[in-house]
C-alpha cells in the first residue's frame, strides 16, 4: 500500500477556515489526508501544538492564516510567523523543518486552499513517513523532538519570540536599534542552547549523571556542558546530587 | 505546562449527533456506521445520525437527547460551524445547557463535498474528526457571556458632509451627538468648491443648509478647531479626551463615527505645476467662484499623480470634476477651448454618463493619452502623443488644469492608533470586510464613513453618512450590550506563574490587557476579542484561552494522533 500521510492543519477561524469551507461548496477536490484542528486566529497556534502533532504521529503540520494585513483581529499573524519561525528553527535541528508550513489563505481563495494542500501532501508523500511517526517511531528522534518542545516553552525563548516585533520593528522608530541581525544572533544561539539544556534536563530525568557523561552522551563540548549546568542551577532545575570520588553528580529537580 | 486544578464537576456526558445533510453527507458515507463507532469513544453516552440535523425534527432529536439520556455536551458533526453553530448553541440552550458546552466537527464542506472520489477515504477521515472533536468537548467548560452598559452618546470625528450628516441623523434619532472637527469650520472640501456635479448646486447652498441644521440641533455638540486626543475604553463605554485650544474636554462616549475625509494633493514637480498658469482642479474651483476665469485656451489633464506606481488608485470623482468644470466654462464663454486628456473616463450611472455626453456636443476635445508617453508641458502648448492618429499633436494653452487625487490625511495614522484600527496602504481607513461590513471597523462600536475610506462623491458621502449612523445606533438603542465570553483570561490558579513580563501586553492588539495599581496583570474581558494571541505568547503559561485552551488544542491533538 502505499504511504499516506497524516497530516495536521491549524486553520484560523476567519480565513482559511472560510477558504476551506468555500473550497467545499465548489466541490474542489483534495487528498483527504489532512485533518483540521480549527483556531480563531493563526496567532493562537502555540509552536508546542506543533511539536505535540509529531509527537503522536503527524507526517507534516501545516498552519494557515489570513493574507499578512487581512488578520481579523489586525496583527494575529504577524505573531504567527514569529513563532513559525522559531518551531522552523527548533525543527532544523533535528532535520524536520521541511515538514511544516505556514501559508496565508483568504475566505475567497477555495480553489487555493485545495492547491495548497495537494501540493503540501503531494511533498509529504515524497519526503516518506516522519522519523517520529508511523507504528514503529524512532526513539532517539522522538527524545529530541521532546527536547525541543521542551526548549521553545520555556521562559527566555516564549520571552524573546512575544518581544521580537517590539525590538526589531517598533523600537527603531525612537532609534533604540536592535537591527534583525543583532536579534538573530542572539535568537540563534539561544536555539542552540536551549536545545541542549533540555536535552540535558531530558536525559537527567532518566538518573543522575556527570557532565563528562552527559558531554559524551549527548556529543557536546564537556565545558559547554558545564556552562550550561550553571544556567540550569541557577534557574532552579538541577542540582548536585551527590559527589562520586571526585566527580559531582547532577540531577533534576 | 500549567495544570489546571480539576474543579468539582460532574463527568462530562457527551452525545454525538451525525448529519447525513440529505444525500450530501449520507450520500458518500456511512453515517449510521460513524454515529456506531462514536459510541466507543470516551464519555460518550449517546449517538445519534440524523437525516436534517438543522432541520426542526433535527433539533428536536438533539433536545430529546439531552432531556433522555442527561447529555452535558453535545456534538454535531454535520456542516460548518460557520453557518451553524450559533444555531445548535441556542438549540442546546433552550434545552438548559450552556451554549459553550457545543462543539461542532465538520464533515461536508471539509469532508464529504471535498474528497467525493474517495469515500472511503472520506469515510475514515470523518471518523478521526469526531474522534477529536469528542476528545475537545469532554474538556470544554460552561462560559458566560458578559454584559455591558451603554452609554448612549456618540462621537463623530470629522465634520464634512459625510461627519454632518451622521450627526444630524444620530441626534435626531434622540441621540446626544458630538462633532469634533480640526478646521476653524464646518464643511471640508465643500467649502473650497463653487457648483456640485450632478445638478450644478452651488456647494455654499448645500453646506449651508446642513451647518444650519447642525447648529440648530439641541443634541448635537460641535467643536470646531478641535481634535481628539485620548481614546480609552471599549464599545458602548469610550472615554474620550477633546481638545479644543487651550481645553481638554471629556466625552464619555458609546460609539464613535470616524469622518476625517481627505486631504489635498499638491502635484508638485507634475507638469510644471505652479499654482498659477498650471493649476488643479480645487483651485480651478476657487477661481470660478470668485469669478476671475479669463483665459480662453483651457487643458486639462486627468489622473496626475493617481494610478501610478505609488498611488495606485483611482480617485473616483476627478472625471467627473473635470467634466463639471469645463462645461460650467463652456456654458460661460461658448468660444473658450477646452482640452480634456485623459487615460480612461468614469462616468458611470445615469446622470454621470449625460455629463460626458453634453461635453461631447458642447465641442470638449477629449485625447486619450498613454501614460508611457506622457503629456509635454512647454510654456504655452503641450504635446500630446495622440494613439488614434499615432503622431505627436500640439495644443496651445493659457491655463492647465491639473485633476489630481484626493489623498489621506496625514493624522489618519495617530487616530487609528488611539482607536485601534486600521489603515490600507494608502493611509485610508480600512472597514472590517468590503462587502460583509462595509461601514464597521473590526473594533466594536466604531464605524467609518466618506471619503476617509476613499475617495468618494457627495452623494455618496451622504449616503455613508447614514448608513455609519444607522450602524452606530444599533448599539446606541440598547441599554446593555452582550460580548462574547470566549476570552482570555488570567485565572487565580495560575496567577502565581505570571513573572509580569508584560509581553503579552506587548502583543495584544486590542490594548485588552494591562497593569493594575499592584503591578498585576489585568485583562479587560470586553475589550478582548479572544483572538488567543497572548495565550500563545504568554512567556509562563498562565494565560488561558477560554474555549481554545492549551488542554483542549492539546486533547484534539491527541486524538488526532489517535490516542
Ligand atoms: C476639486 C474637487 C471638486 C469636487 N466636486 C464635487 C462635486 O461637484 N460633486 C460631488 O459629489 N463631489 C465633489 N467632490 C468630492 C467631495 O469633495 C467629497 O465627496 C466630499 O467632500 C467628501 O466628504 P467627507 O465628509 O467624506 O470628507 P471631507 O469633505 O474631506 O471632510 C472631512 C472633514 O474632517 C476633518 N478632519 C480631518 N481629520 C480630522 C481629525 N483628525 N479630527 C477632526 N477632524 C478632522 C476635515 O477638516 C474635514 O472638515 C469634489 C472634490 C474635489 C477635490
Ligand atoms: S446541519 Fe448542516 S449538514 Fe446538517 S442538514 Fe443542516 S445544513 Fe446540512
Ligand atoms: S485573546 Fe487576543 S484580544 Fe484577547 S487579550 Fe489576548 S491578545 Fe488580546
Ligand atoms: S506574558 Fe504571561 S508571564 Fe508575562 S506578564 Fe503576561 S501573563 Fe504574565
Ligand atoms: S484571524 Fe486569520 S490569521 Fe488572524
Amino acid at each position: 500500500m502505499s504511504f499516506e500521510p497524516k497530516i495536521l492543519g491549524f486553520l484560523c477561524n476567519w480565513c482559511s477556515y472560510a477558504g476551506a469551507d468555500l473550497a467545499g461548496v465548489s466541490r474542489v477536490q483534495y487528498p483527504p489526508n489532512i485533518r483540521v484542528i480549527r483556531v480563531m486566529c493563526s496567532g493562537r497556534v502555540d509552536p508546542a501544538f506543533i511539536f505535540k502533532g509529531f509527537e503522536v504521529g503527524a507526517d507534516g503540520v501545516i498552519v494557515m492564516g489570513c493574507h499578512i494585513g487581512d488578520c481579523h483581529y489586525l496583527e494575529g499573524n504577524y505573531e504567527a510567523e514569529k513563532k513559525f519561525a522559531m518551531v522552523q528553527k527548533f525543527l532544523k535541528l533535528i532535520g524536520m523543518d521541511n515538514r511544516i508550513r505556514l501559508e496565508w489563505v483568504s475566505a475567497s481563495e477555495g480553489a487555493r486552499y485545495g492547491a495548497v494542500v495537494t501540493e503540501f501532501t503531494e511533498h509529504i508523500k515524497s519526503l516518506g513517513p516522519a522519523p517520529t511517526g508511523s507504528d514503529n517511531p524512532d526513539q532517539t528522534m522522538l527524545t529530541k523532538l521532546k527536547a525541543i518542545k521542551v526548549a521553545a516553552s520555556g521562559e527566555r525563548m516564549r520571552e524573546l519570540v512575544g518581544r521580537q516585533r517590539k525590538i526589531t520593528e517598533e523600537e527603531n522608530v525612537y532609534g533604540e536599534k536592535t537591527d534583525m541581525e543583532t536579534f538573530l544572533k542572539i535568537f540563534n544561539s539561544a536555539i542552540v542552547e536551549e536545545f541542549e539544556r533540555a536535552q540535558i534536563l531530558i536525559s537527567l530525568g532518566e538518573d543522575r549523571k556527570s557532565v563528562k557523561a552527559l558531554a559524551v552522551e549527548l556529543q557536546i563540548d564537556p565545558s559547554i556542558v558545564l556552562g550550561h549546568m550553571t544556567i540550569l542551577k541557577a534557574r532552579g532545575q538541577v542540582d548536585f546530587g551527590e559527589i562520586v570520588g571526585i566527580t559531582p553528580m547532577f540531577q533534576r529537580i | 505546562m500549567a495544570k489546571k486544578e480539576k474543579k468539582e464537576e460532574e463527568e462530562p456526558r457527551i452525545g454525538v449527533f451525525i448529519c447525513h445533510c440529505g444525500s450530501n453527507i449520507g450520500g458518500f458515507i456511512d453515517c449510521k456506521e460513524v454515529a456506531e463507532r462514536a459510541k466507543k469513544l470516551p464519555h460518550v453516552v449517546f449517538t445519534q445520525d440524523n437525516l436534517y440535523t438543522c432541520s426542526e425534527t433535527g433539533l428536536a432529536a438533539i433536545k430529546k437527547g439531552i432531556r433522555e439520556h442527561n447529555l452535558n455536551r453535545v456534538v454535531v458533526a454535520s456542516c460548518t460551524p460557520r453557518t451553524h453553530e450559533p444555531l445548535f448553541r441556542a438549540c442546546i440552550e433552550e434545552e438548559g445547557l450552556n451554549p459553550y458546552l457545543f462543539n461542532f466537527v465538520n464533515i461536508r464542506d471539509q469532508d464529504t463535498w471535498v474528497h467525493q472520489k474517495v469515500p472511503d477515504k472520506a469515510f475514515i477521515k470523518a471518523n478521526d474528526v469526531v474522534r477529536m472533536g469528542v476528545a475537545k468537548a469532554e474538556k470544554l467548560e460552561p462560559l458566560d457571556k458578559i454584559i455591558v452598559d451603554v452609554t448612549p452618546t456618540a462621537l463623530v470625528i470629522g465634520g464634512g458632509v459625510a461627519g454632518m450628516t451622521a450627526a444630524l441623523n444620530l441626534s435626531n434619532q434622540g441621540f446626544e451627538t458630538h462633532l469634533v472637527e480640526k478646521d476653524n469650520r464646518l464643511g471640508g472640501r465643500l467649502n473650497g468648491l463653487y457648483k456640485l456635479f450632478p445638478k450644478d448646486q452651488e456647494s455654499s447652498e448645500l453646506l449651508d443648509a446642513l451647518k444650519k441644521k447642525v447648529e440648530n440641533n439641541p443634541r448635537l455638540k460641535v467643536y470646531t478647531s478641535a481634535t481628539v486626543k485620548n481614546i480609552e475604553g471599549f464599545v458602548g463605554n469610550y472615554e474620550i479626551e477633546v481638545e479644543q485650544g487651550k481645553n481638554i474636554i471629556p466625552l464619555k462616549i458609546g460609539c464613535i463615527i470616524v469622518a476625517v475625509g481627505t486631504s489635498l494633493f499638491t502635484p508638485e514637480g507634475y507638469y510644471g505645476y505652479d499654482g498659477e498658469k498650471r493649476i488643479t482642479q480645487s483651485q480651478l474651483e476657487v477661481k470660478l467662484k470668485s469669478g476671475t476665469l479669463n483665459e480662453n485656451e483651457i487643458v486639462m489633464i486627468q489622473c496626475v499623480g493617481a494610478r501610478i506606481e505609488e498611488r495606485k488608485y483611482c480617485s473616483n470623482v476627478c472625471c467627473m470634476t473635470a467634466l463639471k468644470n469645463a462645461l460650467i466654462i463652456k456654458e460661460k464663454n461658448p468660444n473658450t477651448h477646452i482640452t480634456i486628456l485623459f487615460r480612461d473616463l468614469y462616468t458611470p450611472g445615469s446622470y454621470y454618463e449625460e455629463y460626458y455626453r453634453k461635453a461631447r456636443e458642447k465641442g470638449i476635445v477629449f485625447i486619450y493619452y498613454n501614460p508611457e508617453k506622457a503629456p509635454k508641458v512647454e510654456k504655452d502648448t503641450i504635446k500630446v502623443f495622440n494613439e488614434y492618429i499615432g503622431e505627436e499633436i500640439s495644443i496651445p494653452y493659457d491655463l492647465l488644469v491639473l485633476s489630481v487625487p484626493l489623498v489621506a490625511n496625514a493624522e489618519n495614522k495617530a487616530l487609528a492608533q488611539m482607536l485601534k484600527v486600521p489603515l490600507e496602504e494608502n493611509g485610508f481607513f480600512l472597514e472590517a470586510h468590503v462587502k460583509l461590513r462595509p461601514m464597521d471597523f473590526a473594533t466594536d462600536g466604531v464605524y467609518l464613513s466618506g471619503s476617509a475610506k476613499w475617495p468618494v462623491d457627495i452623494t455618496e458621502s451622504i449616503t455613508q453618512g447614514y448608513a455609519a449612523a444607522s450602524r452606530a445606533s444599533t448599539i446606541l438603542s440598547h441599554n446593555t450590550l452582550e460580548v462574547e465570553g470566549a476570552t482570555s483570561s488570567l485565572p487565580e490558579y495560575n496567577k502565581a506563574l505570571c513573572t509580569g513580563c508584560e509581553v503579552c501586553i506587548t502583543v495584544c492588539p486590542y490594548k485588552a490587557i494591562s497593569k493594575n495599581e499592584d503591578d498585576e496583570i489585568v485583562i479587560t474581558q470586553v475589550l478582548c476579542k479572544g483572538c488567543g494571541v497572548c495565550g500563545a505568547t504568554c512567556s509562563n503559561h498562565a494565560i488561558v484561552i477560554r474555549h481554545f485552551t492549551d488542554e483542549q488544542i492539546m486533547a484534539e491533538i491527541d486524538a488526532f494522533g489517535g490516542k
